[in-house]
């Protein structure tokens, strides 16, 4: 190791002045900093600099650096995007922008009920909104994202249940198929349903068919991935029920403004994406997963993660906050743990909240019924355009299937076009689901304009032509 | 130079605002903003946009949220954000694990740009050049650091960086058909927990290693429990304790003698940057939280991220897709049939890894070694003084230099005086730093408490920190009373956490707790 000649002053890096250095290894009674390494072998050391980049060691030159490559970045404010599949393009109030950068909360951590007060309080708050979304009462920490709280859930409901076998739909994302193949594999085993390939629902009958005593739950999506609002949610759930299973639903949760509440239709466990409520995209960084579940014993003692939950102080009306559940987790359950938490998504989780106390019950219904006029509407137009078709018959909420097997081009020869034009088509989904052929999965959202769908099917009329 | 001895905050008290509930807020009516509007070219084609919605589909009832004008959304979490102890406001060491380091703010401006924040995770390989660039050449720097071949940065957490590891253990011995065989990892005690849990809900039985009377994990323990059946070992180092294992390549080498894959959680690496790495202790796979050591902010427990950096003949298993160069252009490899999936959807927190990169490109190597040594520094000289407080004790490796962290004890003051850990930390929090973390479960150090002094504090932090744990041991001698009835100047009054440990009383939402009626 080499004992630097010249002093190293970072601004990032107080105790470099040689002074008090020095001072400091006065007080230890070490010679040189060096020393503090006695316990490091020689030969598990680095005996060189490490071969990084040498730094810009100004903020303007590093602000230069990082500005410059994201400018290479095309961005979905200049472009007009239809990307959606798990990632939607909504609208972010500068309020929750503003919120959720603010020091206090963005460098905060695992401080404890005392010094992290309005952390814990923003974070019941919208546990409880959320709650009133879904028409659940209890919620437990956020997770990572959708797919992992549909993995948890379904751990859950087979813990609830004792029993190893799990349903979920074939019309899932692929994704999110891998993603709970790898998280669940070890706890159940996992069986998919079919769907109707013309209107995009469960198939009620194969659902009859694979229902058996030893399913602990059925799984399924509100919107699915390929967009359609499950009509069937209620037999569904009660079909789960009458086999002694749980009904677990994921749901897409800027649609409960005007979808029902999974409440409504019988679900004992609810997951989903927060996103979509005040996060930006941010490359995907921007997802939060929550699993909801009834308020009951059963259920709370087998949540996946710890729990905000509320109570009181020595002060009448003056609520305090803390962690319940804590000894069920990961953290104290080590080798017997039955799922695992830890720095997951706090920051977005009190973003929805914020989200959703600037919405309301006015703006969440105004805002799915304008995705939902809108998803129309953009189905409309391009079924005006020659070539292009729709297959599935079902509502969509914000996202459909476009098949172009008319147009005599494939997905990606047609999103190339389109990128050429200032458009990003829509998730190729020829790979994944062979079955339709060369169909993309559009997303329309409330920021997406009448322009922008027109200007849409313009450019697709001019590529398939 | 000031003497932060001197500095005590007799006077701090935390910003008490008895804020209101949200769901207690607001009038009938109030609107908080206006999503963008339909408009009437759209209106007039589609009509009802409710009427093709399968009527049992329909929300019937509007969700109770409350209805609340800008101002006061805005009034309410600004004064929620006064009531937390960011890093940014306090001298953030007692949260040891956690590497509570300055996050600096030219990331946090960065990251809200357009080409970060509102790009899509789809979007063609050619529209996102800029952010694959980084990410890729971010991977290139923890490589280097780790001194592993390939990289991933999907988990959007430790643990699930950790789940990656037992994840591509388990691929490992499966593509040589090994994986019914080999049914057990092992770990240690002073290990994260996530090192046991994650590998179990993988599926495997874990072995657990105790640490012998030096602090260390129990070498002969390890080699007997090696066998045909090990998969591996996941084990950070230096543990909880701050304590460098200098043994740490016998470890590797006698599960690799077995056939067993090594895993290094290098949550704990603030002080080896540069210094050391995974390789040369002979690890496999390894896994670093770039939300503590590499600057990215916690942001309350989330979003983070784990960068998963493995020997080449384990980049097969990855999880997918990973982002490679071809010499001109950035691209997405999904073709890669061995690997475990995905355990994160899309590429994970690139906005963390953006802002992981922005410090790394600050420091440079000098930068990043005088980063972990200053670490190392910060935490020796205040190990130096805490250990002359009354009732203080760091059990383990006597006369020994810890790295970047120590676990403490309070076990002669609870002895002498009654008070322990947990009175400890409600008290410190009266003058002005944040909780202390005691340690993660169980409790093999008594009354324990656990410290992590980064690069980020300076001499005059130390001496402040020191004179807070000083006053509470010389209260906790003189008048405990204010102690076990602390905490005084907080944002709070003292709860009534009893009700947090009956489970028929927890409540997580407003409408849970109006019908608990407690």
């Amino acid at each position: 190791m080499s004992t630097e000649e010249k002093p190293f002053v970072h601004p990032y890096i107080p105790n470099s002045a040689p002074e008090v250095r020095e001072e400091m290894l006065k007080t230890i009674g070490v010679g040189s900093d060096v020393d503090l390494y006695r316990e490091v072998p020689d030969d598990l050391r680095l005996h060189r600099k490490l071969d990084i980049p040498a730094p810009f060691v100004s903020e303007f030159d590093l602000r230069k650096h990082i500005e410059g490559l994201l400018a290479k970045n095309k961005n979905c404010n200049d472009y007009v995007n239809f990307l959606g599949a798990g990632c939607w393009q909504h609208f972010v109030p500068a309020v929750c922008d503003e919120i959720n950068g603010r020091g206090e909360f963005v460098t905060a951590y695992a401080g404890h009920a005392y010094t992290d007060h309005g952390k814990y309080q923003a974070t019941f708050e919208a546990q409880s909104m959320i709650g009133e979304l879904i028409g659940m009462d209890a919620i437990s920490f956020p997770t990572y994202d959708w797919s992992t709280a549909a993995g948890s859930s379904l751990l859950m409901a087979a813990r609830i249940a004792g029993r190893k076998e799990v349903l979920v739909p074939r019309n899932l994302n692929p994704d999110k198929k891998m993603q709970m193949n790898n998280f669940c594999r070890a706890a159940v085993d996992i069986v998919p349903v079919e769907f109707d390939p013309k209107t995009g629902l469960m198939d009620l009958n194969d659902l009859k068919s694979k229902i058996s005593a030893k399913t602990a739950c059925v799984y399924f999506e509100n919107p699915s991935y390929l967009g359609v609002i499950e009509a069937n949610g209620a037999e569904i759930s009660r079909i789960a029920h009458e086999n002694g299973a749980q009904s677990v639903v994921g749901v897409d949760t800027i649609s409960l403004g005007v979808l029902a509440p999974p409440s409504d239709y019988g679900a004992d466990i609810v997951c989903g994406e927060l996103q979509p409520l005040g996060m930006h995209m941010q490359y995907g960084g921007g997802l939060s997963g929550f699993v909801a579940s009834r308020d009951e014993v059963e259920y709370l003692e087998q949540s996946p993660s710890f729990l905000v939950a509320i109570t009181k102080t020595q002060c009448e009306g003056e609520w305090g906050y803390g962690w319940a559940q804590w000894e069920n987790t990961s953290y104290v359950q080590r080798d017997q743990a039955k799922d695992f938490t830890g720095t997951t998504t706090a920051l977005w989780v009190l973003t929805a909240g914020v989200y959703l106390a600037l919405m309301g019950p006015q703006g969440m219904r105004e805002v799915g019924e304008t995705i939902i006029s809108k998803a129309q509407y953009a189905m409309g137009k391009l079924a005006g355009v020659k070539g292009v078709t729709m297959p599935l018959a079902g509502t969509p909420f914000k996202e459909f299937v476009v098949n172009f097997d008319g147009a005599g081009k494939t997905v990606k020869e047609i999103n190339k076009a389109l990128l050429g034009k200032g458009i990003f088509g829509g998730k190729d989904l020829s790979k994944e689901y062979p079955q339709f052929g060369q169909s993309a999965l559009y997303c329309v959202t409330e920021v997406i304009s009448k322009d922008d769908i027109d200007k849409l099917a313009e450019s697709l009329q001019e590529v398939v032509k | 130079m000031k003497d932060g001895s001197k500095l005590l905050r007799e006077n701090f008290h935390g910003m008490r605002w008895n804020e209101p509930l949200i769901m207690e807020m607001g009038t009938k009516g109030e609107r908080g903003v206006l999503p963008p509007q339909l408009e009437e070219g759209i209106k007039s084609v589609v009509g009802d946009p409710m009427a093709k919605v399968p009527a049992g589909m329909r929300r019937k009832e509007p969700p109770k949220l409350p209805e609340i004008s800008q101002p006061h959304v805005l009034r309410h979490y600004m004064r929620l954000s006064q009531e937390v102890m960011g890093c940014d406001v306090n001298i953030d060491l007692g949260l040891g694990t956690c590497t509570m380091k300055y996050s600096p703010k030219v990331n946090e401006q960065l990251v809200r740009l357009p080409g970060m924040s509102d790009i899509h995770p789809l979007e063609d390989e050619e529209a996102v050049q800029g952010m694959l660039e980084i990410i890729y050449n971010f991977g290139q720097i923890i490589k280097e650091v780790s001194g592993m071949d390939a990289f991933v940065f999907q988990g959007g957490g430790g643990a699930q960086g950790v789940f990656t590891n037992a994840s591509i253990i388990r691929a490992y011995h499966k593509s040589r058909g090994e994986a019914e065989k080999r049914n057990e990892v092992i770990t240690t005690i002073f290990s994260h927990p996530v090192n046991a849990a994650t590998p179990h809900v993988s599926g495997y039985k874990i072995i657990t290693l105790y640490p012998d009377p030096s602090g260390y994990p129990d070498l002969d323990a390890l080699k007997a429990a090696l066998s045909e059946h090990t998969a591996g070992l996941m084990m950070t180092n230096p543990e909880d304790t701050g304590i460098y294992n200098p043994r740490v390549r016998e470890y590797t080498d006698a599960v690799h003698s077995v056939g067993g894959v090594c895993a290094y959680d290098q949550a704990n690496a603030n002080g080896v940057l540069g210094i050391a790495r995974a390789r040369e202790a002979g690890f496999d796979l390894a896994q670093f939280n770039l939300h503590k050591t590499f600057s990215s902010p916690h942001g309350g427990m989330g979003p983070g991220c784990s960068a998963v950096a493995v020997r080449q003949e384990f980049a097969r298993f990855l999880p997918l897709p990973t982002v490679q160069f071809d010499g001109k252009k950035y691209y997405l490899d999904y073709d890669m049939p061995d690997s475990i999936g995905k355990v994160r959807a899309f590429l994970g927190n690139m906005q963390v890894v953006l802002r992981s990169y922005a410090w790394a490109m600050s420091l440079g190597p000098e930068g990043i070694l005088r980063a972990a040594r200053t670490a190392v520094l910060n935490n020796n000289y205040l190990a130096s003084k805490l250990l002359k407080v009354r009732g203080v004790s760091a059990p383990y490796a006597e006369g020994k230099y810890r790295l970047q962290e120590v676990r403490y004890s309070w076990e002669n003051l609870k002895k002498e005086t009654g008070i322990g850990t947990e009175d400890v930390d409600n008290r410190v929090v009266d003058f002005g730093v944040n909780s202390y973390f005691t340690s993660h479960e169980p409790w093999i150090v008594p009354e324990p408490f656990t410290l992590e002094p980064t690069e980020s504090y300076s001499k005059a932090d130390l001496d402040e920190y020191a004179a807070i744990i000083e006053r509470v041991s010389s209260e906790a001698y003189s008048n405990p009373e204010v102690i076990k009835s602390a905490p005084h100047n907080s944002s709070i009054p003292k709860m009534d956490e009893a009700l947090l440990h009956d489970v028929k009383n927890i409540a997580t939402t407003w409408r849970a707790w109006v019908k608990k009626g407690l």
